[in-house]
């Protein structure tokens, strides 16, 4: 309304609403619609009529649906904020699980940033890392969802997506002739899945790894389309879980039960590893051929197998420069 | 002079041992977080393992072996350890190429160094070289614990069966849905 070089507010005094420079309203508001104070143009009235009608609908509705409404306001969350919405996610949780659902917000520790190597010459197909990870993570057992493919490939033809097969059935593994490669997110320094999501519900963390707010995914799949390594999952149906299988120690932007709608994806057990524990997979791994640490820690276990063995990322040629490392430990 | 180092070095081991048979101990929990008792003999382990994988019963080896006389003659074993079959070099290596004849509580290096059980990495590194050396950055092998802080180690026992060191195939765990049945239809 006021232009910079006028000062009215500078000068504390009050802006005049039905001034001669208010936009838009032309010589309309002159003529005084009967009924209304000197200074009610029509659009105003609707405004506050609609102030009106959305503040007593929010004092209608109970306290979890008006936490959800301003939830979608912009604002930053103060802790006591933090904490109460916590403690409605958690009830809620409560109620679709029937168990008491930690939910932590643990927040990124500064000057870490997370890489992952796999020795692909270690890999057996075992696929218990994918159990391990549906199990830590309160993935959905019905329907099936499973952040971690294991693919199994001809030695022969090498690293070929073209021939992979995700639907192996051995008696055993490895499998003459063939190798395995799981196929997770690969935490991108440029991740796609974030450029594309209209609603900002995905992004980076601090600590590079990739997460999705469920509370704000709208659940349009973009990121899905967008992601060129598969690695996110959408809860097609309600996700079902037994209660005596639910992992209780949760993380905001990681395994906290998730509704129906919505995208999820490995967070490489931020609930986990924001402890300073390795993630799910690592410690189960029967070869140890999952490494996870820091990449600006000159001694991590990452750093020694990018600095010392025949490492490759996947899809280099798409330039999405992923956190998650391949390489022949032999 | 030798007497009094075992009695110092047995109760260690039986320690080791005590603490085994409490968790059960064949292979640990990989998922546990933290190691029970391995080391609670040793104040300042170099690398915190598990304890040994012996067989149920089997430690300490002087409790038979004591009373036993040395028979230094490669022969195939018939009476005991009959279940020990030599796929390590068979035709190059022999018991006492890491066995120690005289205290068989410990493993004997090519120096002539005893290391305990719970050293092992120290005798297969003489020939691994190039895997302690991954080893003991936790690159081969499983390294579990804290990314940032108290590392637990895995043996290479653990793994690979000392007289049979390739790594056994294992059964997968079920493979995935495909996307229809996954999704309930």
């Amino acid at each position: 309304m006021s232009t910079g070089g006028k000062g009215v507010a500078d000068l504390g005094v009050p802006e005049r609403r039905d001034g001669p420079d208010a936009p838009g309203e032309g010589g309309c508001a002159a003529a005084e619609p009967a009924g209304c104070g000197p200074a009610m143009t029509r659009r105003e009235l609707m405004r506050h009529a609609a102030v009106v009608a959305a503040g007593s609908w929010l004092a209608s509705c109970d306290e979890a649906t008006r936490e959800a409404f301003f939830q979608k306001h912009f604002r930053e969350l103060t802790p006591e904020d933090r904490r109460r919405v916590i403690a409605r996610l958690e009830t809620d949780a409560k109620k679709r699980t029937g168990v008491d659902v930690k939910i932590a917000d643990t927040s990124a520790r500064p000057g870490v940033e997370f890489g992952y190597a796999l020795d692909l010459s270690r890999c057996i197909g075992c696929r218990r890392c994918v159990e391990a990870c549906v199990r830590e993570n309160n993935q959905s057992r019905d329907p099936q969802v499973r952040w971690i493919t294991v693919l199994e490939m001809d030695k022969e033809r090498g690293v070929d997506l073209s021939h992979a097969d995700a639907y192996y059935d051995r008696e055993t593994v490895p499998a003459e002739g063939h190798f395995y490669m799981p196929v997770a997110c690969q935490q991108c320094r440029r991740p796609q899945c974030v450029n594309v999501c209209p609603v900002g519900a995905t992004w980076k963390e601090p600590d590079g790894i990739v997460v999705v707010d469920y509370n704000w995914c709208i659940g349009c799949r973009y990121c899905m389309a967008a992601c060129p390594y598969g690695a996110r999952r959408f809860n097609w149906r309600e996700p079902h879980l037994p209660a005596e299988e639910v992992n209780p120690q949760t993380h905001y932007l990681g395994n906290r039960p998730r509704p129906k709608g919505v995208v999820e994806k490995c967070t490489w057990c931020i609930q986990r590893v924001r402890k300073g524990l390795y993630p799910a997979c690592v410690e189960i791994c029967p070869v140890g051929a999952r490494k996870f640490g820091d990449l600006r820690d000159p001694n991590s276990e990452v750093r020694y197998v990018i600095e010392n063995k025949r490492v490759f990322v996947l899809k280099e040629e798409l330039n999405t420069q992923p956190k998650f490392y391949y390489f022949y430990g032999v | 002079m030798k007497r009094t180092w075992l009695a110092a070095a047995l109760p260690a081991a039986l320690a080791v041992v005590g603490s085994a048979s409490a968790t059960g101990h064949s292979t640990p929990a990989p998922s546990a977080p933290r190691a029970p008792a391995a080391h609670e003999a040793d104040p300042s382990p170099e690398f915190a393992v598990p304890p040994p994988p012996f067989t149920d019963g089997i430690f300490p080896c002087s409790e038979c072996h004591e009373s036993m006389p040395v028979n230094m003659e490669r022969r195939e074993l018939t009476d005991e350890h009959t279940n020990v079959v030599l796929h390590h070099g068979p035709r190059e290596r022999w018991c006492f190429d890491c066995h120690n004849p005289t205290d068989r509580d410990h493993l004997r290096l090519a120096s002539g160094t005893l290391v305990p059980f719970t050293e092992s990495w120290r005798l297969c590194g003489q020939c691994h070289g190039d895997k302690l050396r991954d080893w003991k950055v936790g690159v081969h092998g499983k390294r579990t614990g804290e990314w940032s802080g108290q590392k637990r180690y895995l043996l290479c026992a653990h793994c690979h069966d000392p007289h049979s060191p390739h790594f056994k195939p294992l059964a997968p765990r079920p493979a995935p849905k495909r996307p229809l049945e996954a999704a309930g239809r």
